[in-house]
């Protein structure tokens, strides 16, 4: 039986991430953990996040996950969600925040005078359905038809200093990097544990992805 | 493009469902569990909470619903009422919502959005208005389920909230709940054309084309609607259609 860690370092719930592995995966371990010997006996690893990049960052070096998150990233199928995800790249415009530099590019915020098509003002926080456009084939789009809607609640936004690490975009105002993705690593932006079927999809694509 | 959302809204009190439902084939109309099930299905966006438990006693019982429908419904939940302190946002937010709605605790001690959202995040503070037309163009801000004027100007009250952290709006007619006449489009429109959050509108929808209304003249992000939904007479997948129909980006 595989084992698949949800890494906690004390930023929120990670109740919903776990419970929608647990739903695809129901053959799996699913631990909830803060334990970097766990992280490293896992087969898999989830690295979620929530709320604001600096916070998450101190957090993270406050529990002394980093190195175990790093090596997790080099060497195992890794999932960086949200805040996980902006955390793998160099730095953050979020308070000036260094990442964990696991991928060269930096995270930054929509511009809060962005106009829709239709000349409407575009709120900030990005918050809602949005359409992933697909680049290329990945493993974890197996069965996710190309433009399927997602759940993204989010200010900011990777900017990938390699185009080829991204694997998936976005629109609001701008064409915005949603999903980033390297040899073992796959990042999303949006939320697959709130994205009903699509991001289902997802975990179960992660659950079986040998890369 | 960004898909307007529709928001189904639940009142629960001890456990249950009220304001009735009446769903076709469903074996307990009024347990919440089964209820977001089946808006999951029917391709509701996010789901609604509201929390009317009258007795302290009781609050707790929200947090076990909040666990069961986070474990098998896979959408957006916000749950509000009788949120006071920080530590009733973090107890929440353990049990599977994403967001939670503050209204009263908000205008008695603003501190707890901007305390709230500075633990937790902006993306899931919402702070709900319940609106009361008080003159052309003019609306108050009331508490306590609409029965204390707070005597702040709504518009005053959105942009302060969005500059303590609000990630989001739910706005409320006071003037229109339960009428079934539809929005009060002007009051949505000030409000969402006022702050850079989203805004979602409540109160008063009777029909399918007051949903469309409350985007295209209301400038809403969101529609939450209770009782039409409720009684049976449109699903969310009919709203969507009418909306998706009307020029709307909708999820389908």
């Amino acid at each position: 039986m595989q084992t698949i860690a949800v890494i906690d370092y004390g930023m929120g719930n990670l109740r919903s991430v776990s419970k929608a592995i647990e739903h695809v995966a129901p053959q799996a371990h699913v631990v909830v953990t803060s334990d970097a010997r766990v992280i490293g006996a896992a087969s898999r690893v989830v690295f979620p996040g929530q709320g604001a990049m600096p916070d998450c960052m101190r957090e993270m070096q406050a529990s002394g996950l980093a190195d175990a998150v790093r090596a997790a990233a080099r060497t195992k199928p890794f999932l960086g969600i949200c805040i996980g995800m902006q955390m793998i790249f160099d730095f953050s415009e979020e308070g000036g925040t260094t990442g964990l530099g696991l991928l060269a590019g930096t995270v930054k915020r929509f511009a809060g005078d962005m106009r829709g098509a239709d000349g409407t003002r575009l709120k900030v926080p990005h918050m809602g359905w949005n359409r992933v456009h697909q680049h290329g084939s990945h493993p974890l789009w197996r069965g996710i038809e190309d433009d399927s809607r997602f759940y993204f609640v989010h200010s900011f936004y990777p900017v990938s200093a390699q185009a080829a690490d991204c694997a998936g975009s976005s629109d609001y105002g701008i064409h915005f990097c949603c999903v980033v993705a390297r040899d073992n690593i796959f990042g999303v932006q949006f939320h697959p544990e709130k994205s009903h079927r699509a991001g289902l999809a997802l975990f179960a694509n992660f659950v079986a992805w040998n890369p | 493009m960004l898909a307007k959302r529709i928001i189904p809204c639940l009142d629960v009190t001890a456990g249950r469902v009220v304001k009735g439902v009446n769903f076709v084939a469903l074996r307990d109309a009024g347990d919440p569990v089964e209820i977001a099930r089946r808006y999951d299905e029917q391709g509701a966006d996010e789901l609604t909470f509201l929390d009317i438990t009258a007795s302290s006693d009781d609050r707790d019982i929200i947090l076990g619903i909040i666990e069961r429908v986070a474990a098998q419904v896979f959408i957006p939940l916000t749950v509000g009422g009788g949120v006071r302190r920080v530590d009733d946002v973090r107890r929440l937010l353990n049990a599977g919502a994403d967001k939670i709605s503050i209204n009263t605790s908000a205008v008695q001690n603003p501190q707890l959005v901007a305390d709230a959202s500075g633990r937790y995040g902006a993306q899931c503070i919402v702070v709900a208005i319940d609106a009361k037309r008080t003159g052309p163009g003019r609306w108050n801000v009331f508490t306590r389920g609409g029965r204390d004027d707070s005597g702040l100007d709504v518009l005053d009250w959105a942009r302060r909230v969005e500059s303590l952290g609000a990630g989001e709006i739910l706005l409320t007619s006071m003037d229109r709940d339960g009428t079934r006449a539809g929005f009060d489009l002007d009051l949505t429109r000030a409000v969402a054309d006022a702050v850079g959050i989203p805004v979602i509108a409540s109160g008063g929808v009777g029909n399918l084309d007051h949903l469309v209304d409350g985007i295209i003249t209301g400038h809403a992000d969101a529609v939450l609607a209770a009782s039409i939904f409720h009684y049976g007479e449109f699903s969310v997948a009919d709203a969507k259609q009418r909306m998706a129909e009307r020029g709307i980006e909708v999820r389908r």
